[in-house]
């Protein structure tokens, strides 16, 4: 370690001002921050007590997100596996298959199950961090950025909100537009008011629908249909909408179901909502705020259902384990740079995404997986909330001081 | 300070872009770039109408009373959008059933509103009608840039034939559903606008 950070410094001399490799600081700075820590120190007071910053933020994210990971290593692998049995082959055709061949396809097995997803998870994963971090390079070249963790989250959230199945190529164009479109072009980390993340993941679910939806893409072994439980429901017949789900509760909320990779368990979620509070990085207004919005608006298309639209039939405690209603939630509502900032601001945006989620699943059976689009919304509404809760602040402090 | 006629022809193209400068004629920029031929037809009859009614309110420019010349200027305007939209009808059904609304709506397209009180009002017939023409084909390269792009990776064709083979068709091309909404002339346009600043820092606004 001792070598290495001398080595850091030696080679640091070249990229200091008015040195020869002046122009690529932003490179060394990223490399440098990645492998060690900063050692320049505040020297003038006053010091802010707490140590937080965006790296590590970014760092208790990643955290948090383990879980999901890990589920989505081993849900996927346990779809793959389990349609493989029910098949009765050995093994995936392609590369995938002489590498399953070593560790055999059983649905059972924790290893095997993890194995397998990680071979549809990390090539999606590897691509998406590359050509995000070459857009990266790119922007801070010209702009002399310097290079932020953010990405890290970015390009992982975005990997697990994609179906296993989905093609090489369109990851590239999905996140290439997240980061340009919804980042860069308005300055970069901080400055986005939408979640680059999902901006790449609507940009492929409105190009490429064959790819992002429909019963084909959540199960990688080829011709086995496995539709998404909000897929079922939304075609299934009304009266019978419960009925037609192969899943319980339990299962759905531990996230032995279908759907893009890192969305199906709600318990993962769940523990990675625990890192995020206890360290106070996400809003527990936004997070509340949505479930109290998500409940009012399914016990009201609960209550009111007249038979005709299956998906009103599902109970509320039903919408929370469906979909990627938790992963929005907890990880892609409460990003702090496109949520709302005033307290008041973030009860009325969680409020306006939960009710809108549950609206867009159940009013538009074209869209079931709402949450995206949901969050999309409100995080368009954000800054408005904010200026009227700050516009009324002020006014009220007038009248009270004149 | 006259501008030449050369000027007047070509600038509006690059330097003063109706819809990359002045960011006039957004609405049906979106709506009618979906296929080229209905972008080159609108095109068309944009510069036309432009420029005749550039060319008509100058002519009358000194009889125009100016409390009421906005309403002379769109009796104008409307009356060449009507002999266009017949003459649409009459000859090109097909198209003219695509654009549907649009041609009609080229009376309220800011451009041609935008140059006969910005440029007809105050200049001679002839160089009001050269203005007209510039600022249509300025209108045109956009659209045809923006249909272009959308047409060849949404629809996988150009003109309506057939360049990149469509995998619905046994095809290779998978084609790109986004480009095929009318918002993603939104992107495609900021792009551009994005692409002619950067090359003429000129067109930058100041913050």
């Amino acid at each position: 370690m001792k070598k290495l950070s001398k080595l850091m410094e030696d080679l640091g001399r070249h990229f200091e001002k008015g040195a020869r490799l002046e122009r690529w600081y932003a490179v060394y700075e990223a490399i440098d921050s990645f492998l060690l820590g900063s050692n320049t120190r505040t020297t003038c007071a006053p010091h802010v007590r707490d140590g937080i910053d965006l790296k590590r933020i970014m760092s208790t994210v990643l955290i948090a997100l383990l879980p999901c990971v890990i589920m989505a290593l081993w849900n996927t692998g346990y779809q793959a596996n389990s349609a493989l049995v029910q098949l009765g082959l050995a093994a995936p055709e392609g590369w995938r298959g002489q590498i399953m061949l070593q560790v055999g396809c059983d649905p059972a097995s924790s290893l095997s199950n993890l194995v397998h997803g990680a071979l549809y998870f990390l090539p999606i994963y590897l691509v998406t961090m590359l050509v995000g971090s070459i857009w990266e390079l790119i922007f801070n070249y010209l702009r002399g950025h310097e290079f932020s963790e953010a990405f890290l989250v970015t390009g992982l959230l975005f990997t697990l909100t994609l179906p296993p199945t989905i093609p090489l190529w369109q990851v590239v164009l999905g996140i290439s537009f997240g980061v340009v479109f919804a980042k860069e072009v308005f300055g970069g980390v901080g400055r986005n008011f939408m979640n680059p993340a999902l901006a790449s993941r609507a940009f492929l679910y409105f190009a490429y629908p064959a790819q992002m939806t429909g019963d084909e893409v959540w199960t990688t072994v080829s011709g086995v249909s496995g539709a998404t439980p909000l897929g079922i429901l939304a075609s299934a017949q009304p009266g019978q909408a419960m009925q037609s789900l192969d899943w319980s509760w339990t299962q759905a909320f531990l996230g032995t179901i279908p759907g893009s990779m890192g969305e199906t368990s709600t318990l993962a979620c769940l523990l990675g909502a625990v890192i995020l509070l206890i360290t106070r990085i996400a809003s527990w207004r936004i997070m509340l705020a949505m479930l109290i919005g998500a409940m009012v608006c399914a016990s009201l298309f609960w209550l009111t259902g007249d038979g005709s639209n299956p998906l009103q039939e599902v109970p509320p405690h039903w919408h929370l384990v469906l979909g990627g209603f938790a992963f929005g939630l907890v990880f892609m509502a409460t990003d702090p740079v496109s949520a709302a900032q005033t307290a008041t601001g973030q009860w009325l945006y969680g409020l306006l995404i939960g009710f809108l989620c549950i609206l867009i699943r159940v009013a538009n059976p074209a869209y079931p997986e709402g949450v995206m689009l949901a969050i999309l919304l409100g995080n368009v509404f954000a800054p408005l909330f904010d200026f009227f809760v700050i516009e009324a602040n002020i006014k009220r402090r007038k009248l009270r001081h004149g | 300070m006259a501008e030449s006629t050369q000027d007047l022809l070509t600038k509006s193209i690059l330097t003063r872009n109706p819809i990359a400068l002045l960011v006039l004629g957004i609405c049906s920029a979106l709506a009618v770039t979906g296929q080229m031929a209905t972008a080159l037809v609108m095109a068309v009859c944009v510069t036309l109408v432009t420029a005749f009614s550039s060319l008509v309110i100058s002519i009358v420019r000194f009889q125009i009373p100016s409390t009421v010349r906005i309403g002379i200027q769109i009796m104008v305007i409307a009356t060449l959008v009507i002999l266009v939209d017949q003459i649409l009808k009459a000859f090109y059904f097909d198209l003219a059933k695509q654009l549907s609304i649009y041609v009609g709506l080229i009376i309220t397209n800011c451009i041609v509103m935008g140059r006969a009180e910005g440029f007809a009002m105050s200049n001679p017939p002839v160089a009001s009608f050269m203005d007209g023409i510039g600022n249509g084909l300025g209108y045109g390269f956009v659209l045809i840039t923006v249909s272009f792009i959308r047409e060849l990776f949404g629809s996988g064709s150009l003109f309506g034939v057939e360049i990149l083979p469509l995998t619905s068709n046994g095809g290779w091309y998978l084609r790109n559903g986004l480009l095929v909404l009318p918002a993603s002339a939104f992107f495609l346009i900021a792009l551009l606008i994005w692409l002619l600043r950067t090359i003429d820092p000129n067109q930058q606004e100041k913050d």
